[in-house]
């Protein structure tokens, strides 16, 4: 008799474990739960981005450049970038080789967020001419008001102690472990009281446009600097 | 050098219009453009194919042939091209890499050829793109194999002056080479078949004598036995000791798996002539005798094939554990499921889990012996569950896992090679990268020392030796270092700073104290190159007591510490140093912030004497006026200020 019992509930056994698949593939055709543990699900293909410029003629006319640099130039931006469009990683890295000891992409993402002056996210050979356009060969005025528009990184108007302490870190961090005085914590602090002195007239905490271009162009080395890379190109 | 990404060093500069406002310091003059080429298209004939590109793009990478002026050697003032008697094909994959920066491993070139080419247009084969990288390094690899099979061949031609015992392990290893070895070679090989044989025989029982039971052969013949025995382990000894002696390294041979081998084998005999009819331990002893069959494996030294069998599983370990676990997780399952399905049926076999362990094992590699088979219904549905998943278990996966064991083995081979392969490539391209890092502060000296050898007077004609390109980089980096009034120094001067400020005994205050003065002075105190185009040398001179300079034609900032070590470094600046130049220490309350040396030029100091109370006037002096005026004023504000005197270098 022990046996039947033992029958019986071997049977039993059976008869639970075969009800426990069977529930879970109901719940699994449901859609309630899911076996494989990564969804795959097919990601967009994110078509290239491929962007062509305006014509040599609309450049020339926007641009202080002639015929023959802007060649060069896109010439040069086509062969880094053979899409058309630089997005804000290929900007890092290209800016991050030109120095090699520091970490450059705290400032590239400021630069990048300079240069893309419509904010889409990338910056097209338009945006980049443009910009060169304005730092090679444009007035100290504009070159001023370019130097501003990095500073103000919410685009506000007004440059506060933050914003400048964000460029200063980002410039220091360029420069890398091994500089000679060593780099302390407090230096970008430092040098950013010395700008606000400097430019910050009416003390009341940030620069605005034109307090920073007044007092650029009361100061010699700046104004002196500003030619200095006129003949880049 | 971002020698890939030239193209966008003006953009670069362009953009360092952005630290302008920022910095405190005048910026240094850029270098001029003297040669303005326009972009020319250099026509390069290799064998008579014509490539052409521009001249900018092959003066990406100065330090190659293409690059560099080693090309006008190649020039041909007739036609005006650079002609190069080379394989073309090869040539495409060169000049590509001038174009994109990334030079291509094409596969159906040989690879000697190949690496020729490389070396003749000056180019290092580490940086082959990752995309190449490895079938490059493979075929490299392969060739270098076949040379070495070569030079096997040449290894087993007898060098006239080897010593006896070199002789005798040549015999060894190689035994075609003389008949003596290959006598030895054979007559070994027999002695181990012979030994082998002999153990097997032992057991078989031989024909019934009048005692009922057959005894096994070797009871009946224990002397034939023990003698044949005897020869072979004396053969097997001398042999190893004859090895052992020719070895070259002996202590790397007796850790060889083959002398393990050896020793294994002739062991038992000995140990058993030593106790010889000790009841206590003669199950020991039967135990011994089983290593007796490990002579056997004596004969992978005469079979090539047998060795490359136990490399595959050596290498082949991990897969075929991970097999072994798995079944034995199906294992455990079908037992226990088994153990307790048959539970209720009477005398039955599956007594316990472990019992149950060999059905699910005789059943899943579908053996089926049927010594254990289940009663209940529930242990043969079960049962029957477990042979189908045997089936599928063992047999399915087992191409699958062959596969697999190729393909993970060979990737698990290529990571590993890649990371072997990786510390060189990243060493010899870090080498590259901190030579271009170097090679800024190296061309600070350099130009250092050009000026002061252009304002003494010696019209050097000489260019600078790096590319305008390299100049153009510098004087960006250079600004960067004006705008944060910070210098760039290699990894041990930085160390060495470091360690200086840690122990430094002055009480040194912290820079937020002395804080307006450290970026002014360190950073105007470098004021080194020659202001002249400038009307007014203006330095903000936020503090009186700020250390500043007239026209210094050459300023090293150094470290006093124990022993200069930047000296060695400017070393060259000391050719023209007057013996009885001061260099003073400007501290500030007990901080030493830098010397300064002036190198001063044939014109003698004008005041040296009084420089040192000299008022701030004096800088707006001379620019114009002096060929140079080497001293350096430091101007002593109130108490506080200790001016050190210490002698010349």
């Amino acid at each position: 008799m022990l046996n039947s019992i033992w029958e019986t509930e071997g049977l039993q056994t059976v008869g639970i474990v075969v009800l426990v698949f069977a529930s879970i593939k109901l719940l699994h055709l449901l859609g309630l739960i899911s076996f494989s543990e990564d969804s795959v699900e097919d990601e967009l293909e994110l078509s290239t981005v491929r962007h062509r410029p305006e014509g040599l003629e609309q450049l020339e006319a926007q641009t202080r450049f002639s015929r023959k640099e802007l060649q060069i130039l896109y010439r040069g931006f086509k062969n880094e970038c053979p899409s058309g469009v630089v997005n804000e990683e290929t900007f890092k890295d290209i800016y991050s080789q030109f120095f090699p000891q520091g970490d450059a992409s705290t400032y590239a993402h400021f630069l990048f967020n300079a240069f893309d002056t419509d904010h889409n996210g990338s910056v097209s050979f338009e945006d980049f001419v443009m910009g060169l356009s304005i730092l090679l060969r444009g007035t100290v005025q504009e070159k001023l008001i370019w130097a501003f528009n990095l500073y103000d990184i919410n685009k506000d108007g007004y440059i506060s102690k933050e914003e400048m302490l964000d460029i200063m870190k980002a410039i220091y961090d360029m420069m890398g472990k091994c500089t000679y005085p060593v780099l302390k914590e407090e230096t970008p602090r430092q040098h950013v009281e010395i700008f606000f002195q400097k430019m910050d007239k009416n003390k009341d905490g940030v620069v605005t446009i034109d307090e920073f271009i007044d007092s650029c162009q009361n100061d010699e080395n700046i104004m002196r600097s500003m030619h200095l890379f006129e003949n880049v190109l | 050098m971002a020698t890939g990404v030239a193209a966008w060093l003006p953009f670069a500069r362009a953009a360092a219009i952005g630290w302008m406002p920022v910095a405190n310091c005048p910026m240094p003059n850029a270098p001029g453009d003297n040669s303005k080429r326009q972009d020319e298209l250099i026509i390069l004939n290799i064998s008579g194919r014509r490539f052409q590109t521009w001249r900018t793009t092959l003066d990406r990478y100065p330090d190659t042939l293409l690059g560099s002026t080693e090309k006008d050697f190649f020039y041909n003032e007739e036609t005006k091209e650079y002609f190069f008697d080379r394989d073309p094909d090869a040539f495409r994959s060169i000049l590509n890499f001038y174009r994109t920066g990334k030079l291509h491993y094409p596969r159906h070139e040989c690879i000697s050829a190949y690496d020729e080419e490389l070396t003749f247009f000056g180019i290092i084969p580490e940086i082959i793109g990752d995309c190449c990288y490895e079938e490059y390094k493979d075929r490299k690899r392969e060739n270098l194999e076949r040379l070495q099979d070569d030079q096997e061949e040449i290894k087993d031609m007898k060098l006239p002056n080897m010593s006896f015992r070199e002789t005798m392990w040549r015999a060894f290893e190689n035994p075609h080479t003389s008949t003596m070895a290959l006598v030895f070679y054979y007559v070994t090989g027999f002695f181990i078949a012979i030994s082998v044989i002999t153990n097997v025989v032992e057991t078989v029982p031989c024909g019934s004598t009048f005692n009922q039971k057959d005894m096994p052969c070797g009871e009946r013949y224990t002397v034939a036995f023990f003698c044949i025995d005897t020869a072979c382990v004396m053969i097997f000894t001398v042999e190893y000791l004859l090895r052992l002696f020719a070895a070259p390294s002996r202590y790397r041979f007796m850790r060889s798996v083959m002398s393990i081998i050896d020793v294994v084998a002739i062991l038992p005999y000995y140990i058993g002539l030593v106790m010889t009819n000790n009841e206590d331990v003669s199950g020991a002893f039967v135990t011994l005798r089983v290593f007796r069959v490990f002579r056997i494996f004596k004969f992978s030294r005469h079979s090539q094939g047998l060795r490359i069998l136990g490399y595959t599983l050596k290498s082949c370990a991990s897969e075929l554990g991970f097999l072994l676990f798995s079944l034995t997780m199906a294992i455990i399952i079908f037992a226990t499921v088994m153990f307790y399905a048959e539970k209720g049926s009477s005398s039955t076999k599956f007594t316990s889990i472990p019992a149950s362990f060999w059905y699910t094992i005789v059943t899943m590699t579908t053996l089926g012996y049927g010594d254990m088979v289940p009663k209940t219904i529930a242990g043969k549905i079960f049962g029957s569950i477990c042979s189908l998943s045997g089936v599928l278990v063992i047999a399915l996966p087992v191409p699958v896992i062959v596969s697999n064991f190729s393909r993970i083995y060979h990737q698990n081979q290529r990571a590993d090679k890649r990371r072997a392969q990786k510390k060189t490539r990243m060493a010899r391209i870090r080498i590259a990268k901190s030579g271009s890092a170097n090679a800024f502060l190296q061309s600070k000296r350099n130009g250092m020392l050009s000026e002061l050898l252009e304002l003494t007077g010696k019209d050097e004609e000489e260019q600078k030796s790096m590319s305008l390109l390299e100049s153009q980089h510098h004087h960006l980096l250079h600004c960067l270092e004006k705008t944060t009034a910070h210098e760039f120094v290699d990894e041990q001067m930085y160390e060495q700073n470091f360690l200086e400020m840690a122990l430094q005994t002055f009480p040194s205050h912290s820079p937020s104290t002395a804080s307006h003065d450290s970026p002014a002075v360190t950073c105007c105190s470098r004021k080194e190159r020659r202001n002249t185009p400038l009307p007014s040398a203006d330095l903000p001179p936020p503090h009186p007591s700020s250390a500043h300079q007239s026209t210094l034609q050459e300023l090293s900032t150094i470290r006093i510490h124990c022993g200069d070590p930047l000296l060695h470094s400017t070393s060259r600046s000391n050719l023209n140093m007057k013996p009885d130049d001061s260099c003073r220490i400007n501290s500030k309350s007990g901080r030493i912030t830098t010397a300064i040396i002036s190198l001063p030029t044939p014109p003698a100091l004008p005041s040296d004497g009084d420089g040192l109370h000299r008022p701030p006037k004096r800088r707006s002096h001379p620019p114009t006026g002096h060929p140079v005026a080497p001293s350096i004023q430091t101007t002593a504000s109130s108490a506080g200020i200790n001016i050190v005197k210490v002698s010349a270098l």
